[in-house]
């Protein structure tokens, strides 16, 4: 049951985190943390019209955290903001048990599905993504008002 | 392998006396270290609280009928033998609060009122929120200094350092007794006697020693001495502020309302004396019962006899985790309190506690309410083990299988 949690791939992103650092120029940048555990993800990205053209991380806490920020950064890259935020409401849904883990569309982000036995751990798997859930919230807002 | 044995305790007996221990449907049997947070409860406190709300229910200092009394005397009994517990000179000298965490607080907002701008106030780098926040909080209401006493590199207080930060504007100097994270036992008689020389106020901040060693509040001299009950085998909500009385008597009331006035009309009210002045409203009576059990209880065992088992313990608990390559403990080696706070490589303090749980091994993981000592410590998060009086060589040992899951789960080699 521990090694599902711990998958190799969580292994793998929380060592070698892809887009961990920061932009030279970052246009949006948005952080949040869960106090109680003391995880940290503070996220930078760049848009291009709509597209999101670059994403970095940076923070501290445990694998599950870092892996998830890392995978985050790998997957939403390229992406326009509506599919990124459809993505995290697919995202949520696979954490909760609403949809079944599919490599196909999911990659990666199919391993963070072994929280679901651990609920307290889930906060830690969707913390990056409600960090850019909220940035993109923000930027709409922002847009709507101009 | 190691080979103390710890025998002067019975934990398997001790543990008998909690319901806790006894397998119970909805839980698996756990092995329970993260008494620093808090500790589990006697039948002995859960039965007195029981009976109390069942039998002797009432009011306290308020009914003069039969029960009302009862209530009275059993909630005045506790303060006796808190008073007798700390060695205080009078129960006048014990104000019951909801935890160490008020009792601070209770001092700085009561004695912090005499400050004056310029006013020095030290604390140690190692100290838990609870006994930073007060005091920053009144020194700037104030204008007063908060001082930072530092730590050195082997996780202690040195006095000469003290020595060295004391002046003529220093009013207080408040330390933990023991470090909830290094588990260090600092020198707290000498550096009463310090401060004292110094013309400054003293508070110790108890909550991780009094379950675990003898105190005696004249010997150590301290002026103020805090400490919660949950942390001690008894109940939550319930805390100790011990005081001097030369000081408790000048000192303003805390907060205003029944029970802690001698007459209030709309143009004059008068104080009623130590301990009432300092409690307003009505206090938690049974928790206090609750609390007078737990200090028997402990007292029963022995608090030098509590003191040198979980010493060996921790001697134990030092000695095989140098079997765990690639752990780091932090505090001091040649004696500490039965904490252990440690790192295991890169594996991060809450990944280590989901492990262990996963082995049915409690810890704690996280910064421990203590931030300022994580900057210094360079981590901002440990994991924790923490030994009580009913914790034996088995747990420790469950704890090493533990850490080396740890370390299979994430591939260290
Ligand atoms: C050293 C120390 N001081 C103060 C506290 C606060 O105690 P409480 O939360 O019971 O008020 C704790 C508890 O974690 C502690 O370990």
């Amino acid at each position: 049951m521990i090694e599902q949690l711990y998958q190799q791939v969580i292994l793998d992103h929380y060592r070698q985190p892809r887009g961990r650092g920061h932009l030279p120029d970052p246009k949006f940048m948005h952080d949040g943390a869960n106090p109680l555990c003391g995880d940290e993800v503070v996220i930078e990205f760049q848009v291009d019209g709509e597209v999101i053209t670059n994403i970095r991380f940076s923070g501290q806490g445990c694998s599950i955290s870092q892996a998830s920020a890392s995978m985050m950064a790998e997957a939403l890259t390229g992406k326009t903001m509506d599919e990124a935020r459809e993505f995290i409401r697919q995202v949520y849904a696979l954490l909760k048990g609403d949809v079944e883990p599919d490599l196909e569309t999911m990659g990666d982000i199919s391993a963070l599905a072994g929280v679901r036995k651990f609920p307290v751990r889930i906060k830690c798997a969707s913390l990056a993504w409600h960090v850019l859930e909220d940035a993109l919230k923000g930027l709409q807002a922002t847009a709507q008002s101009k | 392998m190691a080979t103390t044995t710890v025998r002067t305790i019975d934990a398997k007996a001790i543990r008998e006396l909690f319901p806790f221990f006894t397998p119970h449907e909805e839980m698996r049997s756990l092995i329970y270290l993260d008494n620093g947070a808090t500790t589990q409860k006697p039948r002995a406190v859960i039965e007195r609280m029981v009976d109390f709300y069942s039998y002797h229910n009432a009011n306290v200092h308020r009914g003069a009928y039969g029960v009302g009394a009862k209530a009275s005397e059993m909630f005045e009994n506790a303060r006796e033998r808190i008073a007798q517990f700390l060695n205080a000179k009078e129960s006048a000298e014990i104000i019951i609060t909801k935890g160490t965490t008020e009792s601070i607080n209770l001092v700085a907002s009561t004695w912090g009122e005499s400050l004056q701008p310029g006013d020095e106030i030290i604390i140690s780098e190692m100290e838990h929120h609870a006994n930073i926040l007060p005091w920053m909080q009144l020194v700037e209401r104030k204008g007063a200094k908060l001082i930072v006493w530092k730590i050195t590199d082997e996780g202690k207080l040195d006095l000469q350092e003290l020595q060295s930060l004391l002046t003529d504007k220093t009013r207080m100097v408040a330390v933990m007794h023991i470090s909830n994270v290094l588990a260090t036992v600092n020198p707290v008689k000498e550096i009463c006697a310090l401060a004292h020389k110094a013309g400054a106020k003293t508070l110790i901040d108890a909550a991780q020693s009094v379950a675990h060693m003898p105190v005696d509040v004249q010997d150590i001299d301290c002026d103020f001495f805090a400490f919660s009950g949950h942390k001690l085998y008894g109940p939550t909500g319930v805390g100790v502020l011990y005081g001097k009385r030369e000081i408790l008597e000048t000192l303003p009331p805390y907060q205003r309302g029944g029970g802690m006035i001698k007459r209030v009309a709309w143009d004059q009210v008068s104080w009623a004396g130590i301990p009432s002045r300092l409690e307003a409203g009505t206090p938690p009576i049974a928790e206090v019962v609750g609390l007078h059990a737990a200090l028997d209880f402990v007292d029963e065992i022995g608090r030098d006899k509590i003191e040198a088992y979980e010493w060996e313990l921790t001697q134990y608990a030092l000695e095989r985790l140098q079997e765990i390559p690639g752990l780091k403990l932090y505090g001091p080696v040649d004696y500490r309190a039965g904490l252990l706070a440690f790192n295991v490589g890169d594996v991060h303090p809450h990944d280590i506690q989901t492990v262990l749980d996963t082995e049915d091994i409690a810890i704690r993981a996280g910064n421990h309410c203590a931030h300022p000592l994580g900057d210094r410590l360079g981590t901002p998060a440990t994991a924790r083990a923490s030994l009580a009086v009913y914790n034996d060589e088995a747990h420790i040992d469950a704890l090493i299988k533990g850490l080396h899951k740890v370390r299979e789960v994430f591939q260290l080699d």
